[in-house]
């Protein structure tokens, strides 16, 4: 089982290639990948300088280009590829079918991942890009139970790559517009969910209001947190009471099912993150290495270590974890 | 009234339902829609494979009911699939022989391509020249626009579209928004979805998410997030260069019927789109918006038809 790192910039990639990452995942400085965020990403010369470092410990580098282009932008996603093939990185993220055709007829060698941002969720849709492109894996989004995925790997034409770790999105990736409904900018188009330039935090008598583009997304005590103004993980009022009525501020943790995981054939686990810290990438990629190895040693007798989970619990947002779909309960 | 001579090309279409609504309901709706001048019907639950008001056969009745009544009409499949189950649905929708088929997923598509001419929904990600050519060559034969893309990305796919390839759009509606594992119906109720008792049948509108500054914000509607604006493109149908050759309206629990028809009178050049918009405005609670088709937030309302 494959543990891939985020790395939004060149310490990141260190930190996720020195901690025990068996493959990072990068993106180009611009709106062709979804982290597309103000100082984010890779340069060319970051990205010669990463693959360096990457080969030299035996570390794959994967590069997302996995937003959607527009015909007036198409060409832009197009050099994208060509740059990615031209370093000879080890496999693309692509998410629309028409990057992915070009990828393939332009550049038949160079291995194909799907992007959860693809919303692939069943084995069929996998088997369409597997055949029409060759795909040679497929990320799959978080709304499937274990019992769903284990049943997707035995179907699946092509292995399977989870979220193991990371902010939650709760909707079915690529097929989001909650934040474009707001801002004009979300995830497919623009490669960013709630953009920064759309929050505005504002006191109110003892309240600190968020809101994104002027839409009230919460209101908190003065002295308590107030997180991220993410239109999914707000409090709003739903038939008389207020409360979180997606999801809470919380962040997957799949430690716990790390045997389910590994019994069921999950080729890889994927870490959220590249929008994260150095300091985080590192700690959270030596949690999941640690984890791994102890349980591909002893899946039987894996219990995760409390101290691992302490550590994953104060670097998630709201300082909580869940296991998401992967539980019934949770859906 | 300035088009009144032109000849009528736009056609109006009524999407799936997206809410529970009871069986009679249903039945009931459909019959009523016989005699309503939509010309295209999209028939099937897209949203929750829980929802079971009706079966496939009941389902093939309607559609043999209004295409007698001279409508054409089109099998939708499930947006969101997780269990093996809900790809044996999408299986015997594929093949059923008959009726076109509304592919909302790439399972559906994967079924269909180089068999079956097939319809790509709003939920397939088509955002390109290339990706839609690709389809083009595996039998598709129209598309509805993903609900973010605008105009002007729409004329983008000009050289495509000469080709007879049809552009439909979400006219009048709520926009769906999102898909999720979750179901924020039974979690308004407290309970997780496998505990659900079908709750989402008591909002036969969905249910109204709101701000804490009682702004009318999303629509609950079971797995799906909708908008609580409904989407409202009935002045594109006196522009002659929308580009939009099928007008789409989202079913709603009432009033449907007006609504058709109002599209009805503006595309014939009876009623001024204005004066339209103005009748459909009561009609939606939390307002009226065309952000999207405008590239800007597609909660935004512009243009002169939105006042000042």
């Amino acid at each position: 089982m494959e543990l891939v790192c985020p790395a939004g910039n060149l310490p990141s990639l260190k930190a996720a290639v020195d901690n025990g990452a068996d493959a990072v995942y990068i993106g180009f400085r611009n709106e062709t990948n979804a982290r597309h965020f103000a100082g984010l990403n890779f340069d060319n010369k970051q990205i010669e300088q990463g693959l360096v470092y990457a080969r030299s410990h035996g570390t794959k580098v994967y590069v997302a280009i996995n937003t959607y282009p527009q015909p007036d932008n198409f060409a832009k996603w197009e050099r994208a590829v060509d740059q990615a093939a031209d370093y000879g990185v080890d496999a693309l993220i692509l998410a629309d079918i028409g990057v992915m055709d070009y990828a393939a007829e332009n550049w038949p060698e160079l291995r194909l991942h799907l992007s959860v941002q693809a919303s692939a969720t069943s084995h069929e849709a996998i088997r369409f890009y597997a055949e029409q492109f060759g795909v040679k894996r497929a990320v799959i989004p978080r709304v499937l139970s274990v019992k769903q995925v284990e049943s997707l790997v035995n179907n699946s034409p092509i292995p399977i790559e989870v979220f193991g770790f990371g902010s939650l999105c709760v909707m079915v990736e690529g097929r989001c517009y909650l934040s474009s409904y707001v801002t004009g900018q979300g995830p497919n188009t623009f490669g960013a969910c709630s953009p920064a330039s759309f929050v505005r935090w504002s006191e109110k008598g003892s309240k600190l209001e968020t809101r994104l583009n002027g839409v009230l997304i919460d209101r908190v005590g003065i002295d308590e947190h107030a997180g991220y103004p993410t239109i999914c993980k707000g409090r709003f009022e739903v038939n008389g009471e207020v409360g979180y009525a997606i999801e809470e501020p919380t962040s997957l943790n799949t430690l716990p099912i790390l045997p389910e995981l590994l019994r069921i054939g999950v080729a890889a686990i994927k870490i959220e993150g590249r929008q994260r810290s150095p300091a985080y990438v590192a700690k959270v990629t030596k949690v999941l290495r640690a984890a791994i190895d102890t349980c591909i040693r002893d899946p039987e007798n894996f219990v995760p270590d409390q101290a691992w989970l302490a550590r994953l619990t104060s670097l998630s947002e709201g300082a909580q974890t869940t296991l998401g779909a992967y539980q019934r309960d949770w859906q | 009234m300035s088009a009144a001579s032109e000849p009528v090309r736009a056609r109006l279409s009524l999407g799936p339902i997206q809410y529970y609504w009871p069986r009679d309901k249903i039945l009931g709706f459909y019959r009523s829609i016989e005699s309503t001048p939509v010309d295209i019907v999209y028939l099937g639950e897209t949203v929750c494979s829980k929802r079971r008001s009706l079966h496939l056969t009941d389902w093939i009745e309607i559609a043999e009911r209004l295409q007698s009544a001279g409508k054409e009409v089109v099998l939708s499949t499930l947006a969101l699939l997780e269990a093996n189950s809900e790809l044996g649905l999408v299986r015997k929708l594929c093949t059923n022989g008959s009726f076109a088929i509304e592919a909302n997923d790439m399972s559906a598509v994967q079924m269909l391509a180089g068999k079956t001419d097939f319809i790509a929904g709003a939920s397939l990600n088509i955002y390109n020249t290339r990706t839609l050519r690709k389809l083009i060559g595996m039998g598709l034969t129209r598309w509805v626009l993903p609900v973010e893309l605008s105009k002007s990305v729409l004329a983008g796919f000009q050289e495509e579209l000469s080709a007879g390839i049809e552009s439909e759009v979400l006219a009048w509606g709520r926009l769906p928004l999102a898909y999720s594992a979750r179901c924020y119906t039974a979690r308004a109720h407290k309970v997780p979805k496998d505990a659900c008792e079908y709750c989402c049948i008591d909002y036969p509108d969905g249910l109204m998410l709101a701000t804490r500054d009682d702004e009318e914000f999303l629509i609950i509607n079971g797995i799906q997030t909708q908008s609580a604006k409904v989407h409202n493109l009935i002045h594109e149908l006196s522009s002659p260069i929308s580009g939009i050759d099928i007008f789409r309206i989202s079913p709603q629990s009432e009033h449907t019927e007006q609504v058709i028809s109002l599209f009805d009178q503006v595309r014939r050049g009876v009623s001024d789109a204005i004066d339209a918009s103005n009748n459909l405005e009561p009609l939606a609670s939390a307002g009226l918006c065309n952000g999207y088709w405008h590239e800007e937030a597609g909660m935004a309302s512009c243009g002169a038809a939105f006042g000042p």
